[in-house]
């Protein structure tokens, strides 16, 4: 592992068609640094937590995970395009937690957590179990390994998606509005586990409108707008005294 | 007059009120649509069943003797099995060709898409029956058939036309090529159900485009893709049958064989009819436990099977019916 940053964007842009959503992003996260982004929706937030781990493809600029280059290798002045072997290894290094939990329903909440140690990382049955049954006990669900997602609540399925990526042993973690589908009074469980892990020393980008949150476990608060960076400092600073009028007038309508 | 009493009869004082007992509404009408469309279903029937007693065309005997003879005649019984063995093959190489052209459909590679495209295009727009002819009678045209360099030889490999396209190699082919096509697109239609964060999610962990169809997308696009088929596999089993026409003994064939001889037309379909409609059943049957089985997780409890459910009814019928003024009201499974 590289002593630089975990992240480091360079002027990431982003387009669908002619709709540019990423229009230059420049940041930095360090390792064990907890990042949390907020803005209003379409701002790019989660355009650019995919792009990191190559969901998306970057348009222009440079995106280093790790100090490598994100689905490219350069080689003299020469960008090659990496092959997909290499695309899903780096993302196998990388975790994420979707909106909308994403669990296989076909499977148990222990399959789910085993699938990608058996598959991916080759690890033995065995002791990939012995594993999931750990980090499903860590995430608070040791008497629901055998409950299918459907049978378990929304905040119970976001915990087993968290304990599916914590499986691979990711670097970083990115979180992609991890709360937003859960009602109100399951939150609160969601978010216990991501203290916990950033307590522990995970490397993570949030994206989240729970700016108690932000403001309680985040090093840094970023806060994007139409495609860009508008602002970014420590939770606290940018909550109590935005410099940006954007940004008072966002906060002033979510706090 | 009012109907507001002193309010709803307690069972105890203060308690929940007792479950209403009402008479419930009659419908006679039910009842008269009911007896008559038994009465006219029961008429053909008869009608039908008392023709084919007298009918004696075979040697004098009664038609429904001639029908119990043949049911199980051994020439009848190798005829299934070979409907039985046609129809799997079919489904097989249909299933196995179909998930393959599905999965090049959808492909980000143009080539792949076209020519599948092409196949399901070619396949689906020809008579299955023309097909089967086309390969029956392929060894007119095409005396060898092997790997060359040029196509046409020197060989690398060869063999002739009629030592390995024989007639029931020939109706394999036709069904299973044709059933190919189906099946594509049936697949296809499983896989585009799947949601797509499902992808994500599997790509996500690190997982290749063929791991995220193997075992994210396929185990979920088999509950779109097991209901229609369990429709095409019954379907294969009758079209099975136009392998009659190639001069296979199958079920059908068999059946005018033996009627050829002892004229008794009617029976021998009414046999053949029988035999497909017990084999359709049991297909019937297999494709209920099949898709329960892909069922889990998409369900929160597995309803009960016929058999359980049979077997409740038997249990709990004279019970009386749990009482409604304690504990929470339970909906029963079925009505979740």
């Amino acid at each position: 592992m590289g002593s630089g940053p975990m992240v480091k964007a360079e002027a990431v842009h982003k387009s669908f068609g002619r709709l540019e959503v990423l229009r230059g992003i420049d940041l930095e996260v360090q390792p064990k640094e907890v990042m949390c982004v907020i803005g209003p929706s379409g701002s790019g937030k989660s355009t650019f937590l995919r792009c990191v781990n190559h969901l998306e493809k970057i348009d222009a600029g440079r995106l280093y995970v790790d100090s490598e280059l994100v689905g490219y290798k350069q080689r003299g002045d020469k960008l090659y395009e990496l092959p997909d072997k290499e695309v899903c290894r780096k993302r196998s290094e990388i975790g994420m937690v979707f909106q909308r939990f994403n669990l296989f329903p076909h499977m148990t909440a222990l399959e789910n957590v085993m699938e990608a140690p058996v598959h991916v990382k080759r690890e033995s049955r065995s002791s990939a179990e012995v594993r999931a049954r750990q980090l499903l006990q860590r995430v608070g669900l040791a008497d629901k390994v055998k409950a299918y997602p459907n049978q378990l609540s929304g905040g119970q399925q976001q915990r087993v998606a968290i304990a599916r990526a914590l499986a691979m042993q990711p670097k970083l973690m990115l979180f992609d509005e991890p709360t937003s589908a859960l009602d109100p009074e399951l939150v609160g469980e969601v978010l216990d586990v991501m203290r916990g892990l950033a307590a522990d020393g995970m490397t993570m980008i949030v994206v989240t409108h729970e700016m108690g949150f932000a403001r309680e476990v985040g090093d840094t608060l970023v806060f994007m707008d139409g495609g860009v960076i508008v602002e970014a400092g420590k939770p606290r600073d940018v909550l109590a005294n935005p410099t940006h009028e954007r940004t008072r007038l966002f906060l002033s309508k979510v706090l | 007059m009012s109907e507001i009493a002193s309010g709803p009869p307690r069972s105890s004082a203060g308690g929940r009120p007792e479950a209403i007992k009402a008479i419930p509404v009659r419908h006679p009408g039910r009842w008269v649509a009911g007896a008559l469309i038994l009465l006219a279903t029961a008429d053909i029937v008869y009608t039908v069943a008392s023709a084919v007693q007298n009918d004696t065309s075979e040697g004098g005997r009664h038609g429904w003797q001639v029908i119990a003879e043949w049911l199980t005649g051994p020439l009848i019984i190798q005829g299934i099995l070979v409907t039985v063995e046609l129809t799997v093959l079919a489904m097989v190489i249909g299933i196995v060709l179909g998930s393959v052209l599905a999965v090049m459909r959808l492909s980000p590679n143009p080539v792949t898409t076209f020519v599948s495209w092409l196949y399901i295009w070619f396949f689906r727009g020809t008579p299955v029956l023309v097909q089967i002819f086309f390969w029956f009678n392929l060894n007119t045209v095409l005396k060898t058939i092997g790997i060359g360099i040029p196509p046409d030889g020197p060989w690398l490999w060869h063999i002739g036309t009629n030592e390995l396209i024989n007639p029931f190699i020939a109706v394999t082919l036709g069904l299973g090529l044709n059933e190919g096509a189906y099946m594509a697109e049936i697949v296809r239609a499983g896989i585009i159900s799947v949601e797509h964060g499902q992808t994500e999610a599997a790509q996500a962990l690190g997982m290749t485009r063929l791991q995220v169809i193997r075992r994210i997308v396929l185990p979920q696009a088999m509950r779109v893709i097991i209901p229609p088929t369990g429709n095409e596999t019954i379907s294969m089993l009758k079209t099975s049958s136009l392998a009659s026409t190639a001069a296979v003994e199958e079920l059908f064939r068999r059946t005018e064989e033996v009627s050829n001889f002892n004229f008794a037309i009617i029976e021998l379909a009414i046999v053949a009819s029988i035999w497909y409609l017990v084999l359709t059943t049991i297909l019937t049957i297999g494709q209920y436990y099949i898709e329960r089985y892909f069922a889990r997780g998409a369900q929160r409890e597995l309803p009960p099977t016929p058999f359980q459910r049979f077997r409740r009814m038997v249990f709990t019928f004279h019970a009386p019916p749990p009482l409604a003024a304690e504990g929470p009201i339970v909906i029963p499974s079925e009505h979740r």
